[in-house]
């Protein structure tokens, strides 16, 4: 079949602002976005520019804007979207060229939530023990592939400073992890001016993650850890 | 730019990680990575890695030694072998006091389960050696190893491109030379060691497992400086990828219990292992598939079988199989609880590459001479644990496990040795590379080069393999280099040029291929993954040694350098 993309493009060298381009490709059906993007750059203009590695949604390179809701490319059907698909880059942040923002700051708000395992303890000869109901606490949450699909998706994050779902979802992580031993430093991070109050609960988040993460669901346990620990 | 490093280490998958985490805070080191490095296809690894903590049942390192050295018909070394089996546990039991989130038995300990090719007691039935967390053995490694590089405030050059290496004339090893992809600036990285982990090169073939990023950059940037590769002639077909999109369906389906069916809804397996049946090592597998295909057995007589997991109750699909049952409802449609699923063996684990010693020292000849400075781990390297045939959950062990080892040892050799004067001009050679692909003017296009390479070999060069074919793909490969000079890309900008990339890549692509099919028209045995129709026999009085291919003025020269047996002595493959 064939489809119509509709492209934000952009090259800094160039633009001065962004301007749409429209291409038409021959594709398959169950074909990905992705497939249909490579179609445009391999065969049509290879200037298009985006990140793609895994291509089949585990690697968190492809997160754009895919008719107005930020999906991975890889992990999205043309059947399930029709002949017409505008695509644009992540909101709220830098656009470096066409499809490829720049993450730093992202990375930036993970880094700060201290996303490893503190535990001064000196560690056993062999493993530390979990049961399978603590390991189950951070299955959800453990999952996370930082493709920055939740926080670009957030209202709160367009408009203020603040850590974002996806930090706080790796905040979680090891909040919730049995082995960890640094409980409150983790609650001071989250807990602070630029923290989990911040959201809103408007559940965009969890709508836009492409592992199935429930992300707001893992922000509000977070809040009530912190109310738990303050009483 | 010029960077002083006393490490650089090229790639940020498992093997970097691992091995820049030895070094961190102990000298002043750099990680180079042309993916941000939680984007490295390490984290596509899913089923498990190996280690024999006995904790579900019976299990000893040295069984696991065997099966690494049966599972590569005895083109394992097996001093690496002895060293992968035992430093497994080890590795293991780090990675859980580094916090990775292993999936636990009852009482707290880590679980374990069954995969292709190994086994109890040297052979008698499969065992549970592989540790996991669901079907995302690899997406935890990745983020464990990460998040302890932010720890440890590791130097990260995220999507910078290596493109070159620099050796001096007397062989020593100098530093890296890398483009900033954001930029298009050329970085010279001036060091005393340098660890090459830049992974596979699955792209080579038309259906793969591999991402696309998987372009064999590092093997073919070492080729291209004149020091040899090792065994390239064995790469992996994995039995079960799913059906034309190559997408990795884990072997832990059928650890699980999964079962390959025929069109004719047969356990055709019981044919061919009558033994460890579905769980027979990849090698046997993906052939016994193409056999049934063959014989008209695929299913409605097309290129294709089912992978059965409908008789598994479906907690056990929807928890421990989590991501391999979204793939299938993500690509397929299919609901892997009620549909079996279409597979084919997809190009999976390249068992070839930089030839390494136990240390990770990258060695030149058959006497395993090491370049000073430099190193190699994971995918990209051969020490060679896998022999012809790697099993399952063995490369994760092997990253983690060599990664660590080769970064120990670049420590001491940092610490002991003083930086050596770069050559003149050290970045000419990528400059020049760049600015003609920039400016180059032909009617070639580099998606079309690639394709007919990846269908080229895979026609030719894949499980099946024969002497008339095979040079046909030499063939076919004299002409697509010659194409290749003709290129021409869309993108002249500085910026971000993927097109720019991509050609660089097809380049790579070029010399993995033309290395593997060398390789394999000179090897007239079957063995492993490496199966001539012309020579089906294993040939151990002529070609029990790991072949050494090197680029000279003249050509390709093929040498050979002996097996090291330690324990295991050949013996007929059955299982
Ligand atoms: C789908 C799939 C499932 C698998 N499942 C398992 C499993 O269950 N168990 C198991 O043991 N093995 C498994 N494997 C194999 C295993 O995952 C890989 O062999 C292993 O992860 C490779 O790791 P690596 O560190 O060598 O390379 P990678 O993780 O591939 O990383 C390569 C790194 O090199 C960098 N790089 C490459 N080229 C350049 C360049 N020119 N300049 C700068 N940087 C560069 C990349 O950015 C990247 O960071 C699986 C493989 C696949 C594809
Ligand atoms: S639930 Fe919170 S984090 Fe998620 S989108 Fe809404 S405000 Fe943002
Ligand atoms: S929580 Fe989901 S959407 Fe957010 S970064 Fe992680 S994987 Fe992406
Ligand atoms: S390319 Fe890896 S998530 Fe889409």
């Amino acid at each position: 079949m064939q489809v119509t993309l509709r492209i934000q493009r952009f090259n800094p060298e160039t633009d001065t602002k962004p301007h749409y381009q429209e291409y038409t490709v021959e594709v398959e059906p169950t074909d990905r976005v992705l497939d249909a993007l490579n179609q445009v750059k391999w065969y049509q203009d290879g200037s298009l520019t985006y990140r793609r590695s895994c291509a089949h949604g585990i690697c968190g390179s492809d997160a754009m804007r895919i008719n107005g809701r930020n999906r991975l490319a890889c992990k999205v059907l043309i059947k399930d979207l029709g002949p017409k698909i505008t695509i644009e880059p992540l909101l709220g942040f830098k656009v470096i060229k066409d499809l490829v923002v720049d993450l730093e700051p992202f990375f930036a708000q993970y880094r700060t939530v201290m996303p490893y395992l503190i535990n001064d303890e000196p560690p056993p000869t062999r493993e530390r023990l979990q049961t399978p109901e603590e390991r189950e606490l951070i299955e959800d949450t453990s999952k996370c592939i930082l493709c920055a699909c939740c926080t670009s998706a957030c209202p709160i994050f367009w408009t203020t400073e603040w850590l974002g779902p996806a930090a706080i979802v790796n905040g979680h992580r090891f909040l919730f992890d049995s082995r960890d031993r640094a409980t409150e430093e983790r609650l001071a991070v989250l807990n602070q001016r630029f923290g989990v109050w911040r959201c809103r609960t408007i559940f965009n988040c969890t709508e836009a993650c492409p592992r199935g993460i429930q992300v707001t669901h893992a922000i509000e346990q977070v809040k009530r850890r912190i109310l738990f620990e303050q009483s | 730019m010029y960077h002083r490093f006393d490490a650089v280490i090229v790639g940020a998958g498992g093997a970097g990680l691992m091995a820049a985490a030895q070094l961190a805070g102990k000298c002043n080191v750099a990680v180079i990575t042309k993916l941000y490095p939680v984007r490295s296809h390490t984290g596509a690894a899913q089923g498990g890695i190996a280690a024999a903590l006995a904790n579900v049942e019976e299990d000893h390192w040295i069984w696991h030694m065997f099966d690494t050295v049966k599972g590569g018909d005895y083109l394992v070394d097996q001093d690496a072998a002895e060293v992968l089996a035992r430093e497994a546990i080890d590795a293991i039991i780090e990675l859980e006091h580094w916090g990775f989130p292993f999936n636990r038995l009852p009482d707290g300990r880590i679980d374990q389960r069954r995969f292709g090719g190994h086994t109890r007691n040297f052979g008698e039935a499969p065992v549970r050696r592989s540790c996991y967390a669901a079907d995302r053995t690899g997406h935890m490694i990745l983020q464990t190893l990460y998040q302890q590089s932010i720890k440890n405030q590791v130097v990260f050059f995220d999507e910078f491109m290596m493109l070159d290496l620099l050796l001096t004339d007397d062989g020593v090893c100098t530093g890296v030379v890398a483009l900033d992809v954001e930029t298009g600036e050329f970085h010279v990285f001036h060091a005393k060691a340098v660890l090459l982990a830049t992974g596979g090169y699955g792209r080579v073939f038309k259906v793969t497992s591999n991402a696309l990023s998987l372009t064999g950059d590092g093997v073919a940037i070492v080729f291209r400086r004149g020091l040899p590769l090792e065994d390239m002639e064995f790469y992996q077909f994995h039995p079960t990828g799913i059906y034309k999109l190559g997408i990795l369906l884990s072997e832990a389906c059928r650890g699980e219990g999964g079962i390959l069916r025929n069109g004719l809804g047969e356990r055709f397996m019981e044919r061919y292992a009558p033994t460890l049946l579905d769980l027979a090592p990849r090698d046997v597998v993906s052939r016994s598939i193409y056999h049934e295909i063959r014989e008209g057995r695929g299913v409605e007589g097309k290129d294709y079988v089912y992978l059965d997991l409908t008789h598994l109750p479906k907690e056990v699909i929807e928890t421990k199989l989590a991501d391999n049952t979204d793939f299938v409802r993500t690509y397929l449609g299919l609901d892997p609880v009620v549909d079996p699923i279409p597979i084919q063996p997809t190009a999976h684990y390249a068992m070839g590459g930089i030839p390494t010693d136990v240390d990770g020292r990258v060695t030149v000849d058959a006497q395993n001479t090491p370049v000073p400075g430099l190193y190699a781990a994971g995918e990209c390297a051969c020490v060679s644990v896998h022999g012809a045939n790697r099993l399952g959950t063995n490369s994760l062990v092997d990253l983690v496990v060599f990664g660590r080892r080769a970064g120990k040892h670049m420590l001491q050799f940092v610490q002991e040795n003083d930086l050596h004067p770069l050559p003149k001009e050290p970045d000419y050679r990528a400059r020049a590379e760049v600015e003609w692909i920039l400016e180059n003017e032909g009617q070639e296009k580099v998606a079309t080069i690639r394709a007919e390479l990846q269908e080229a070999m895979m026609a030719d060069a894949s499980v099946f393999r024969t002497g008339d074919g095979l040079r046909r793909m030499q063939d076919k490969l004299v002409e697509l280099r010659n194409r290749f000079t003709r290129i021409t890309i869309d993108d002249r900008s500085r910026t971000f040029n993927t097109d720019l990339v991509e050609a660089i890549e097809l380049g790579y692509l070029l010399d993995c291929a033309e290395a593997i099919v060398a390789c394999a028209l000179a090897r007239e045995e079957s063995r492993g993954a490496h199966y001539r129709e012309d020579f089906p026999q294993r040939d151990d009085a002529n070609w029990l040694k790991h072949t050494l291919v090197t680029r000279t003025s003249g050509g390709l020269e093929l040498s050979y350098k002996p097996v090291i047996i330690t324990r295991f002595q050949p013996k007929e493959r059955t299982y």
